[in-house]
């Protein structure tokens, strides 16, 4: 059943699943008063100090595609939390219409709206806003249970989608057992069990810190390769937006400014707002300390039973390659330390001294995922290249201060 | 400052109009009550003593550990070696029929409060004038309206134990996180399925602050309410009064703080460890 669906949706890859036309919020108790002085030409900012009335949504008109991730973008108080939640009418809209598979929800009856949310949309909190008295599978199934199915179906099926974000073992557990990773976790099963087309997330992640975040994400885009929903995921971490969205949708004060691909918005921001946003961003922080090693180096196995003959053969390795530095590396290829062609030569002449001897005393490796703005840092800590290792620890390659500028300078020049 | 404004004789001729006016509707009021606390003091009453006090101590250990269970035995005791077991079975029934009723109506009425922000701006100062207006005022008007007795007290008690349960549930429904309701729209439910699946069960920690609440000022307002021949541990401390009895005043008393103590950590252990979950 899943493979008909994902092949029908793959189909109407383009079409559109939302569409937006001339949406607008008012807040207050004169929105009519407020909607009149808005078509007329007023300014949001006039409309406020006259009458009061607070514009949350002003004219904003998109669409968003089947299968897309449409991120929704803008500084605090740009309307990103008011836009999202229009689009289920969790927020009556004042005017305007959104068309979700070609119904209007802000006409919706009420019992339609209800099936809608309850069938086919569904929403991720920043907060998590799980419910405190009830287990884990219990807010997983909540989607369906408000649906009327009944305990056995629903726990069955919520403990399928629990299994998909790692966390059926804590099935019985009460979500303040829960870090906020997980909790975030529990947040997304519940929105994925009642199996929705449509997603909304707000700032779903955004209470989280930045490793859980990036694993949040992960999780996500898994889901999303498995099943292709689509997700209106609203965020103010441009990281995370040029990460996960298949499109960017800029708000500037309750309006839209720019919709289109991150390298759309990239290359042509549509005003002074958008490039001002996107002059933050720190291409360094894509790349990772495995980017930028480099293999040509000299490495040294130490071999427990070699006595002297070591030393000569490193340094006439290095000398070669010219290189000044070499790293010492078990047979399992394990980084023991970096030797210098000095150090290699005052152990040298020295009786007895072993390989090990002559590794430098501040030795540090560098994870082959650290982003490139942290190695930095540490290229500049230390005189001597820094190997770069993977998960196992085993010797992946080296960075060099010179590798690194270079490599800094192309990325700015691009 | 000669014209003093007559509040106090329009008060009484209300009061006065409405005994005459109700065509019988205080009447029924109040068999209803007297039927209903009669039949949980008879019920009670059936109940020996020592079952009571076994209740109490079961309850007690259950939630508070042998520690307190041990304090509810030593009470009982000591009640019943000061002669007090039949006035404590009665103020007992007086307090769980004036709470039950309390209940009934605060409940649904801070419910209503807590998600309706014009009923909430009406209640409430009716509630801050229920609740600072000296009790026994009220004993007044419920003994015009249905005589000496029980029922007036039990009246009068309701009138002033209701508040706290009122306002706390309207603040827990009030305090409930903003997104987590949202949660509850968003996946599709109905108002009704809003309050008894997100809002109720979320406000349950200070709901039972403010059921413990009503039963602690029930207590102290039918003690007064023995003014009105409401009976129980109050008659006593009202009779030790009048007969300027030190002794007998201090027993009564001491009976009444040791009531007062089992009730209030039992009903507050309720809460808590919900809070704690
Ligand atoms: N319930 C409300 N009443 C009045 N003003 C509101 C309300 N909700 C949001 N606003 C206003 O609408 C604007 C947009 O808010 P919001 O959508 O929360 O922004 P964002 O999520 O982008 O930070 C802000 O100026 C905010 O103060
Ligand atoms: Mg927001």
């Amino acid at each position: 059943m899943n493979t008909t669906s994902n092949a029908a949706r793959s189909n109407e890859a383009t079409e559109a699943k939302v569409v937006v036309k001339n949406l607008y919020k008012v807040f207050g108790n004169k929105p009519d008063v407020a909607m009149q002085m808005l078509y007329d030409g007023k300014h949001k900012d006039e409309v406020l100090r006259q009458t009061g009335q607070v514009v949350g949504v002003l004219d904003a008109s998109f669409e968003i595609n089947k299968g897309e991730i449409f991120v929704l973008m803008g500084l605090s108080g740009s309307g990103k939390s008011t836009l999202i939640r229009l689009l289920n009418r969790l927020i009556e809209p004042s005017a305007g219409s959104v068309i979700v598979d070609g119904e209007d929800v802000a006409k919706m009856s009420t019992d339609k709206l209800l099936n809608l949310r309850r069938k086919d949309m569904s929403m991720v909190f920043q907060s998590f806003a799980l419910l405190p008295h009830r287990t884990v599978v219990e807010n997983a199934a909540f989607g369906l249970e408000i649906a009327g199915v009944d305990v056995k179906e629903r726990e069955r099926r919520a403990m399928e989608v629990l299994e998909q974000v790692g966390l059926h073992t804590f099935a019985k557990h009460m979500p303040s057992q829960l870090s906020g990773g997980m909790q975030q976790r529990v947040g997304l099963a519940r929105a994925l069990t009642v199996n929705p087309s449509l997603m909304l997330m707000d700032e779903a992640f955004s209470a989280l810190d930045p490793l859980r975040r990036t694993e949040m994400q992960d999780v996500l885009m898994k889901l999303q390769q498995e099943q292709k929903r689509t997700i209106v995921f609203v965020s103010h971490d441009l990281d995370e937006a040029l990460r996960i969205g298949n499109r960017i949708c800029i708000m500037e004060g309750g309006r839209v400014v720019q919709v289109g691909t991150s390298d759309d918005i990239l290359q042509r921001p549509a005003d002074e707002y958008v490039k001002a946003f996107f002059n933050g961003v720190d291409t360094n922080k894509y790349l990772t300390a495995k980017d930028v090693a480099q293999k040509e180096q000299v490495t040294i196995f130490e071999r427990p039973d070699d006595l002297a003959n070591g030393f000569s053969a490193a340094l006439e390795r290095m000398r070669i390659y010219d290189r000044v530095y070499a790293f010492v590396l078990d047979e399992q290829h394990k980084v023991l330390g970096v030797v210098s062609a000095e150090s290699l030569m005052a152990c040298a002449n020295k009786s007895g001294a072993k390989l090990r001897d002559a590794i430098l005393p501040d030795k540090t490796a560098i994870p082959s995922n650290m982003p490139l703005n942290e190695v930095m840092k540490k290229v500049v800590e230390y005189a001597c290249p820094l190997p770069v290792i993977d998960e196992n620890g085993e010797y992946i390659g080296a960075i060099t201060k010179t590798v690194l500028l270079r490599k800094l300078c192309k990325e700015k020049l691009a | 400052m000669s014209y003093k404004l007559p509040i106090g004789n329009w008060v009484a001729a209300g009061v006065d109009w409405l005994e005459h006016n109700d065509h019988g509707l205080f009447d029924k009021i109040g068999k209803i009550i007297d039927a209903s606390t009669g039949a949980i003091e008879s019920g009670l009453a059936f109940i020996p003593f020592w079952l009571l006090a076994a209740i109490f101590i079961g309850i007690g250990f259950w939630r508070l550990g042998w520690k307190f269970a041990l304090f509810c035995a030593a009470s009982f005791l000591l009640i019943d070696n000061m002669g007090f077991a039949n006035q404590t079975v009665v103020t007992l029934a007086l307090i769980f029929s004036a709470t039950l009723i309390s209940l009934a109506l605060g409940i649904p009425f801070g419910i209503w409060a807590g998600r309706n922000d014009r009923a909430e701006a009406v209640i409430r100062p009716i509630l801050d004038f229920m609740q600072t207006m000296p009790a026994f005022v009220y004993l007044i008007p419920a003994a015009m309206f249905f005589g000496l007795g029980r029922v007036p007290g039990v009246i009068a008690t309701v009138i002033f134990a209701m508040p706290p349960v009122v306002r706390l549930t309207s603040l827990g429904i009030r305090q409930v996180n903003k997104e987590q309701v949202e949660a509850g729209i968003a996946f599709g439910c109905t108002p009704t399925q809003l309050l008894l699946k997100v809002q109720i069960p979320s406000a349950m920690a200070n709901l039972f602050a403010g059921i413990n609440q009503t039963i602690m000022m029930a207590l102290s307002m039918v003690i007064i309410a023995s003014m009105v021949g409401a009976g129980g541990l109050g008659n006593d401390v009202l009779s030790s009064i009048s007969r300027l009895d030190i002794g007998l005043g201090f027993e009564s008393g001491l009976g009444v703080v040791l009531l007062a103590i089992m009730l209030d950590r039992i009903t507050e252990s309720f809460g808590v460890k919900r809070k704690v979950n």
